[in-house]
């Protein structure tokens, strides 16, 4: 039996980029709020010095900062037919654990997707016909339009300080920036980040082809910031330790260098970490939520009664909580019914390397940051004729390199021996001079009928509940998409006077052991009535009013951008939603 | 709030009891009550009299660190038996501005009523006022803890007779209005000069008033218009800034400084704060000149090295820094000063800037202690003292192995 705690007006479950944007929000609104967090409290000047963050082996081989599979994992099969397995080591995706969440171990690529892709099913309908799309294939609208989300993504961008060239200002192309880019109200907060040699050689080379290359957008920043909550973050020294690591230089937006400083002084936040949350109760009804049941590192259970409650988890814990907790109808993928689980995707990243003459290219490659890079938007999204191609969807190409690691960055061309002094010799020939880029093609991953989540029927964690079950696998339309734009990039590295291309397009099946993002979503989506979705645009769940589900969960497919630029627009939506109406009148925000 | 209405009772029995008719206070004066918790905070009372993480406010029990062993702080809460809460306002203000203790035994100067007695009776009064409203804790603290002959309590009155001048702040009709305000905060309620200015063989003030001193571990730096050693080169509103915030352009508090901009003078009024540094860019340094020694090359040649591959990374290859986040050390009075234990202290230990709601980032400096060797401090010390223009005494690999030493033994 649980022992029962005092009442609190907000329980937010998980201190993520989403559960620090909403804790400090509703703590603004004058709520008292408590963030439950499965990992340890992690903060820079304690956990990440100059001189023990950029350690490859301890934070990407090891996964220093990651859930341990022994705590939580999930099992994973590529379709129904087969047995799903638990993963027991990290591989295709890694999953953030602590205060920070993946916002601290992430690379900082902040993107907006295209307003395009926010009403992509009636888009493609429109411009190709219905019979266009795979049948199979069961992307939709997301029920929110650019207009109501643009003021969101530069909230977000304006707490992170984003590094970036605008492309449209308020309908005004910008040179320099992207031209597709939807537009926006004011630039961003900083300039782009400088661009270290093989990233600007790609630009001139992307501009002699015709293409209109622009800075990656980076929440790595090229200069000192104090944000509006009145938190500093430093300027990026190009250590290019990113992405698996905290930054010593508070130079990444993250929730310790933009939030967590002004959270923590706020009287009416509390944070417990070290502490799972088992399930959310609901009350007889079922639909309304009572609070959350946890468990700290004593192993007691305790029940946190709260008003409301913020499911802020990462994407696939989400949709296992939601499970767990019966709230919403599983997805069946046999009748299509059911919308917990429903249209779960990844990303579909592909690549190529470019070697260079060794003595006429030195890239120093290790100069570099998680989201520097020179990028086209050419072939995202419906930005080209998808009608000859027999495809939709799409991405963006890049010199996105952002390091030169010593362990992993190993760029060898075919033939070369696996081990001994040949392959010795080839990577001192080659480090300094290949392009050696594994994201270079970074584009979408649309829904489908049988790629989905649900309870595992075997596989069980120490509470022993069901892990979640991984169903999925990589469609025709993308891995054909992934062939073309690779080609796509290959001619651009060509064009920067490679003297071999080594073209990596994305084959099936999806192998869960080979790491391409952490870019996992849907499972919880988001839509216009209850027959399409499990929440609305505000991302109330149209079952529990009294329950919001963040994150990427919402997504109803994948674009071609990292999803965390998106992610905070959602979260400051939902936050503003919950302030200006439904703390005033607490209920269904939209009715369909 | 049982402790509150505790607290109540027994200022009202105080009140009742043991006051002379003739000086009962209005426990109801809210103004004066709010200008008394204004100058509590501003004499950061609380950094002696409560015990960090006790949740017992001004409850006492805190050590306070002097060159002749700990004193503990006593309880100033309205507790009638473990606190002040039986004493009139007069022993009250005698207490503040004379080192008097309540049976008329001499309190140590770590007090600091030498500078306390600058404060008018009113202010006294309305600190007096404040203090009766806070929950009374009864925790009884034997504060005298030093050793013989240190704590036999008669030679205080000596000591007093050399290096105690009693009597309330005379303002000084030459200077401005804001001059005078910040002359009597600093030089009374705040006593800057407890911890910045020099202390003679008898720990009384010496003449070379804010020019700096060693305590707890830590150099208080020189806070004169000094342009290398002291703050000759802030703006007025740098002062300020970095009173308010903990950070500005150019420095970053911690240390000792970062307790007392937190609990202090973060929450003084932007005013008083402009004040203080109108007055303090008005105090004469000491002599100006550079270190007479040429720092070894080779020494330098390493700590340049060091510097690059240790410190450039937050500090910048030349030394700028960032603002808000990390100190410049070009030009740096911290860095120049010409005891080196702060510095020493913060490359050996590290150290966390304060936090503010105005700034509340407050980065941190790692610890290099378990990474450089002392020669490899003494050669980076030496080298941050000097190059960019800096110059300062150099630091000896047999400095750093005493502040190691010292620093091992201390807790904080």
């Amino acid at each position: 039996m649980a022992r029962k705690l005092p009442h609190k007006d907000v329980v937010v479950i998980g201190l993520g980029w989403t559960g620090s944007i909403l804790s400090y929000e509703l703590c603004e609104a004058g709520l008292d709020v408590v963030a439950i967090e499965r990992g340890p409290w992690r903060d820079t000047p304690l956990d990440f010095q100059p001189y023990t963050a950029p350690d490859e082996l301890r934070y990407r081989i090891r996964h220093e900062l990651f859930l341990r599979p022994a705590q939580v994992s999930v099992t994973f099969r590529n379709n129904a037919s087969q047995e799903a397995l638990p993963v027991r080591n990290w591989g295709a995706f890694m999953l953030g654990n602590g205060a920070g969440g993946a916002g601290l171990h992430w690379n900082a690529e902040t993107w907006r997707f295209l307003p395009s892709d926010f009403v992509l099913r009636s888009h493609l309908t429109q411009r190709y016909g219905a019979n266009f799309l795979p049948q199979d294939m069961t992307i939709q609208d997301w029920g929110i339009k650019w207009d109501e989300i643009e003021p969101h993504y530069d909230r977000f961008e304006y707490l992170c300080g984003t590094s970036g060239t605008a492309g449209n200002v308020k309908g005004a192309v910008q040179d320099g920036g992207n031209p597709f880019e939807g537009p926006r109200s004011r630039p961003y907060p900083t300039p782009a980040q400088k661009q270290p040699f093989s990233h600007t050689l790609f630009a001139k080379a992307a501009r002699e082809m015709g293409y209109k290359p622009f800075p990656q957008p980076s929440g790595n920043l090229s200069q000192a910031y104090t944000n509006p909550l009145g938190v500093t973050l430093a300027p990026c020294t190009f250590c290019g330790f990113c992405e698996w690591f905290g930054c010593a230089n508070y130079s990444k937006a993250s929730p310790q260098t933009t939030i967590l400083p002004a959270l923590v002084r706020k009287k009416n936040f509390e944070a417990r970490t070290e502490c799972e949350v088992v399930r959310i109760n609901l009350d007889s009804s079922g639909k309304r939520a009572t609070g959350v049941t946890y468990v700290d590192t004593s192993g007691e259970e305790l029940e946190q009664p709260a008003d409301l409650v913020l499911l802020c988890a990462f994407q696939l814990f989400n949709v296992q909580l939601l499970l767990l907790s019966g709230i919403g109808k599983p997805y069946d993928p046999t009748s299509g019914q059911g919308q917990i689980g429903r249209n779960f995707t990844h990303q579909t990243v592909s690549g190529g390397i470019g070697f260079f003459d060794k003595d006429k290219f030195n890239f120093n490659p290790f100069i570099a940051s998680g989201a520097i890079g020179m990028c086209i938007d050419e072939f995202n999204g419906d930005n080209f004729d998808h009608g000859p191609l027999g495809f939709v969807g799409g991405g963006y190409l890049g010199q996105v390199q952002t390091n030169g690691r010593p362990i992993e960055t190993t760029p060898l061309p075919p033939g070369t021996p696996a081990w001994g002094p040949q392959w010795k010799q080839a990577l001192r020939d080659n480090y300094l001079s290949t392009v050696f880029c594994g994201a270079g093609v970074h584009a979408s991953f649309y829904s489908y009928r049988d790629n989905y989540l649900d309870l595992d029927p075997t596989y069980k964690d120490r509470f022993g509940r069901p892990l979640v079950r991984i169903t999925m696998d990589f469609h025709e339309n993308e891995l054909k998409m992934s062939a073309w734009l690779t080609d796509k990039f290959g001619e651009i590295l060509q064009h920067m006077g490679a003297k071999q291309v080594v073209k990596q397009p994305r084959k099936g099946p999806y192998d869960v052991t080979k790491y391409q993002t952490s870019h996992l979503c849907g499972g919880a989506i988001m839509g216009d009535n209850p027959s399409n979705s499990a929440i609305n645009k505000y991302l109330q769940s149209w079952d529990v009013p009294n329950l919001f589900v963040q994150g990427a969960t919402a997504f109803p497919q994948n674009a071609g951008y990292n999803p965390t630029g998106t992610v905070g627009a959602l979260a400051y939506s939902s936050a503003a939603a919950i302030r200006s109406q439904y703390l005033k009148n607490p209920g269904p925000l939209v009715h369909a | 709030m049982p402790d509150r209405v505790h607290a109540g009772r027994a200022a009202l029995l105080a009140v009742l009891l043991l006051a002379p008719p003739g000086a009962v206070a209005d426990n109801q004066d809210f103004s004066q009550i709010e200008r008394g918790r204004y100058l509590t905070i501003a004499g950061d009372c609380n950094a002696c009299h409560t015990l960090p993480g006790s949740g017992k406010l001004l409850a006492g029990g805190r050590p306070v660190e002097t060159p002749f062993g700990n004193l503990l702080a006593p309880n100033i809460t309205p507790d009638l038996e473990t606190g002040i809460g039986a004493w009139s306002d007069d022993e009250f203000v005698n207490a503040l501005t004379k080192g008097t203790g309540r049976a008329g035994t001499r309190l140590y100067p770590a007090m600091p009523y030498t500078y306390m007695t600058k404060t008018t009776r009113e202010d006294a009064l309305a600190i007096r006022a404040y203090l009766k409203t806070v929950p009374a804790v009864r925790n009884p603290v034997r504060s005298n803890q030093l050793p013989f002959p240190f704590n036999i309590r008669l030679g205080l009155a000596a000591w007093d007779q050399l290096f105690f001048t009693p009597g309330t702040f005379h303002p000084d009709s030459r200077k401005s209005a804001e001059w005078n305000r910040g002359a009597y905060l600093a030089e009374g309620l705040m006593h800057c000069g407890l911890c910045h200015t020099p202390k003679n063989f008898a720990g009384g003030d010496t003449g070379r008033r804010l020019q700096g001193y060693v305590l707890q571990g830590w150099f208080a730096p020189d806070i004169t218009s000094d342009r290398r050693r002291g703050i000759g080169g802030w703006s007025v509103e740098d002062i300020a800034t970095y009173l308010k915030t903990g950070h500005n352009r150019v420095q970053a508090a911690s240390g000792p400084m970062a307790e007392m901009v937190m609990d202090s003078s973060s929450k003084m009024s932007d005013a008083d704060l402009r004040a203080i540094a109108v007055y303090l860019k008005d105090q004469p340094g000491g002599s100006d000149q550079a270190s007479a020694s040429q720092p070894d090359q080779a020494l330098m040649k390493t700590g340049a090295s060091i510097f690059v591959d240790e410190c450039a990374a937050c500090h910048r290859q030349n030394a700028s820094g960032v603002p808000g986040m990390f100190p410049t050390l070009a030009g740096s009075p911290a860095v120049q000063s010409t005891d080196p234990s702060s510095l020493l202290r913060v490359i050996l230990r590290g150290a966390r800037s304060a936090a503010t709601d105005a700034a509340p980032t407050a980065p941190g400096m790692p610890a290099f202690g378990w990474l450089l060797s002392d020669q490899e401090v003494a050669a980076v010390a030496t080298y941050v003292r000097n190059a960019w223009g800096n110059a300062a005494p150099p630091v000896s690999s047999d400095d750093v192995a005493k502040a190691r030493s010292a620093l091992s033994r201390r807790s904080d």
